[in-house]
Parts: structure tokens; C-alpha cells; sequence
């Protein structure tokens, strides 16, 4: 036998690494910066940052959007999110975006507000947008707490639930009930696509990514106001862990707040 | 070895140790370190070698930090048969 041929059993020589170019389903979008989030462990504030970024990114518009930064927690939202933005002053931010959708029509706005700057000194502003039918998206996270000045009593706040400003819990007969953004905006003939979705598990984040694809869809259409209330978290102030306020999303604010799509276009029902 | 469908990268560094990813994951892959990153935070880590690559762990993550991989298709794709192999013959497979 020529010595030089080694006999070999037949060998196969398989694929085994797994984290190859070709197999990657999921990675952190680049239109989201490499920035350290500043937000606490577990905060929903930096999944639907993420997902509005994988949204830009994925329909290739990181030219044509104009965020409009809250004041709250997200009030440094423009340094995570790698598109043009601009701060507004607390509850102003659907006024700032009608100014710059007035003056640059084809660029795609959204506004990203907290429940404390939407629904308590905002409302004037966002009622009135809405009701104008502002060709732009408002994204309301709805914490149901003051989370960046530590967890005050917000008007979206459940009946009997306790913050620093409601210690007792929320008494309804003083403190007044939540009020529903999502269901008010609902009723004005200037909204589009108004719909309420959460962040708590996987499947509810799906439904929020495909919401907001939706939702620049329309306003690249030139449809009117879409509005996107997602149900959030803040564990910090709930003082839970991250795992318990999501439990808490799940079976106190959920049944509250139901998910779902308020408004949807006329079209597009059967 | 399992059938190891999927697998993640973690930027153990961005972690905060939310423990998100770990009650989405439906596998029971992963969990947090007992060891901590430079934040503080003990960091997620990977358990079991059975990860599918159903990107739930990634979808709940706040921080951004797993990626996701996922092998498409059929089984483990064949890349060659070797049957008479010359001695000091380099052999390159892809
Ligand atoms: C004009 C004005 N009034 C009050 C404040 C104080 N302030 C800062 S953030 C905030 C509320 C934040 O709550 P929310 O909008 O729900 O955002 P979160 O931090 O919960 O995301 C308030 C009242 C302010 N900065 N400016
Ligand atoms: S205080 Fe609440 S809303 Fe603000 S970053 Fe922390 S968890 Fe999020
Ligand atoms: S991709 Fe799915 S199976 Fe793999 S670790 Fe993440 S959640 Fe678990
Ligand atoms: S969800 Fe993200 S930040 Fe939280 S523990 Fe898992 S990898 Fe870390
Ligand atoms: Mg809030």
C-alpha cells in the first residue's frame, strides 16, 4: 500500500458554529447608538427606544425622521436614538412637532412622551394636535407614574394604587380617576391609527414593533395622527424588581388599560 | 451534543442584570452569573447548550445587548466527504 495515502475513515466534515453571518436573525439595530442607556435595569423605555430604531432602520428612513424628545425619564432620548432630534419643554412636545411638520411636510415626526408629560401638562397640547389631525406619531408611555422626579401620582395612576403622593393609594373621590388618552384621542376625526400596546413579554413586543411600522406607513401616506400609548413599567418607583413589574403590567395595568387597536383606518376593516 | 439550533452573544459589559431575558426565554438557556461586570450588575449568562434562536431573550432586552443566531433549514450541512487523504497534505474545508 502506498505509504504516503493515509486511510481515513470516511470523514464528514460538518457546520458547527452556529454565529456566522448567515444565521444572525437578531441584532441591536445601528440606528441605535452604542451609548449606555441611562435607564434603571428592566425599564421599558429602552425596548421601545430600540424598536422605534429597528422600525427606521429596517424601512431604511433614518434621513426622514424628526423625533421630539419629553421631558421625563426619556428626556435624553436623543442620545440614544441616532436620528434628528429636538427636546420640547415638559408636555409640549405634539406643539414642537406640529411646528416641524408645518414647516418640512415630508419628513416623518414623532413625538415620545411619558404619561406625567402627555396626559398631565400636555393635555391641552395633545388634545388640541389630535384634534388638528397633525400628520404625525405620538408614542405615550404610559408608566403610570412621575418616574423621573421619583414616582409621584400621575393622572394615569390605578384607582387605590400607592406613590409618594398617594401614600393611602389613589382615592378616586379626591384625587379624581385615570384618565384614557388613548380612548379620548380615539373619539377625535384628526386620529388615524390610534391603538394601545405593551412591552412586557415577547409577543407583546411584536405587536408594538408592528404597530409603529404601521404607523409610519400611514404617515408616509399623509394619513393624519397616529397615536401609540404603550403600557409600561417603572420598577424603580413601583419599587419591584423588574420581573415583578412586568407581573404587575400583566395583571394590574393590562385589565385597566386593555391592549389593542382603538381607532383603525376605515379601509382597512372588513 | 444537543440539537443546538440558535445561539446568542451577550455584551456582558452592557448588561444591567434585569433578569427579562430570563423568564422570556423558553427554554431555560440562560441565567444571570453569580459574577458581577463593571457596572455591578450580575450579567447574564448562557446555562444550557439548547438555545433555538427564538430572539424572545432579545426582543424583552431594554439594553440592546444579545444577538441572535439562528441555523436555517434541515440538520448540520455536510461540507465535504474525505475518504484517501495524502500525508502532509493540508486540507481546507470552506
Ligand atoms: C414645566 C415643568 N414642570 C414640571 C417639571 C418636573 N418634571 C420633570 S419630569 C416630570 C414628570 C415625568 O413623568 P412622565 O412624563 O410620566 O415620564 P417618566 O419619567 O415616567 O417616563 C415632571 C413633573 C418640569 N421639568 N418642567
Ligand atoms: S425611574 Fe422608572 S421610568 Fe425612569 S428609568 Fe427608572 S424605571 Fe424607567
Ligand atoms: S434565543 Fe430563545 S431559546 Fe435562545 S436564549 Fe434567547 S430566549 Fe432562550
Ligand atoms: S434582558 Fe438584557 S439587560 Fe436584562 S439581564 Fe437580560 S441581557 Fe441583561
Ligand atoms: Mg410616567
Amino acid at each position: 500500500m502506498d505509504e504516503s495515502i493515509v486511510r481515513t475513515e470516511e470523514q464528514e466534515f460538518l457546520e458547527e458554529d452556529i454565529c456566522v453571518a448567515e444565521n444572525l436573525v437578531y441584532k441591536k439595530p445601528k440606528t441605535l447608538t452604542d451609548i449606555d442607556l441611562h435607564y434603571c435595569p428592566g425599564c421599558g423605555h429602552g425596548v421601545v427606544h430600540r424598536l422605534l430604531m429597528e422600525v427606521v432602520e429596517e424601512m431604511d428612513i433614518q434621513d426622514k425622521v424628526i423625533g421630539v424628545a419629553p421631558v421625563g425619564c426619556a428626556v435624553f432620548a436623543y442620545n440614544y436614538m441616532d436620528i434628528d432630534m429636538q427636546e420640547a419643554a415638559h408636555g409640549r412636545a405634539t406643539a414642537v412637532a406640529t411646528g416641524i411638520i408645518r414647516v418640512l411636510p415630508d419628513k416623518l415626526v414623532f413625538t415620545y412622551q411619558g404619561d406625567g408629560d402627555l396626559a398631565a401638562i400636555g393635555t391641552a397640547e395633545t388634545l388640541h394636535t389630535c384634534n388638528r389631525g397633525e400628520n404625525i406619531l405620538i408614542v405615550f408611555i404610559n408608566n403610570a407614574v412621575y418616574g423621573m422626579t421619583s414616582g409621584q401620582m400621575a393622572p394615569t395612576t390605578l384607582p387605590g394604587m400607592v406613590t409618594t403622593t398617594s401614600p393611602f393609594g389613589r382615592d378616586v373621590k379626591t384625587m379624581g380617576y385615570p384618565l384614557k388618552m388613548t380612548d379620548l384621542v380615539a373619539q377625535l376625526p384628526g386620529t388615524y391609527y390610534v391603538t394601545r400596546q405593551a412591552v412586557n413579554n415577547a409577543s407583546n413586543v411584536r405587536k408594538t414593533k408592528k404597530a409603529i411600522q404601521k404607523s409610519f406607513q400611514y404617515l408616509q401616506q399623509k394619513k393624519g395622527t397616529c397615536f401609540i400609548e404603550v403600557v409600561s413599567n417603572c420598577p424603580s418607583n413601583w419599587k419591584m424588581t423588574p420581573v415583578e413589574a412586568n407581573k404587575f403590567v400583566e395583571e394590574k395595568l393590562i385589565p385597566f388599560y386593555p391592549l389593542g387597536d382603538l381607532k383603525v383606518p376605515k379601509e382597512e376593516l372588513k | 451534543m444537543a440539537k443546538v439550533k440558535g445561539d446568542i452573544v451577550v455584551d456582558i459589559e452592557k448588561c444591567k442584570g434585569c433578569e427579562l431575558c430570563v423568564v422570556a426565554c423558553p427554554q431555560g438557556t440562560i441565567a444571570l452569573s453569580d459574577k458581577i461586570n463593571k457596572k455591578g450588575y450580575h450579567y447574564m449568562v448562557k446555562i444550557k447548550d439548547n438555545c433555538t434562536g427564538c430572539e424572545n431573550c432579545a426582543l424583552v432586552c431594554p439594553d440592546a445587548v444579545i444577538t441572535v443566531y439562528r441555523k436555517s433549514g434541515k440538520k448540520k450541512e455536510k461540507v465535504a466527504t474525505i475518504s484517501n487523504v495524502q500525508k502532509d497534505m493540508t486540507l481546507e474545508v470552506n
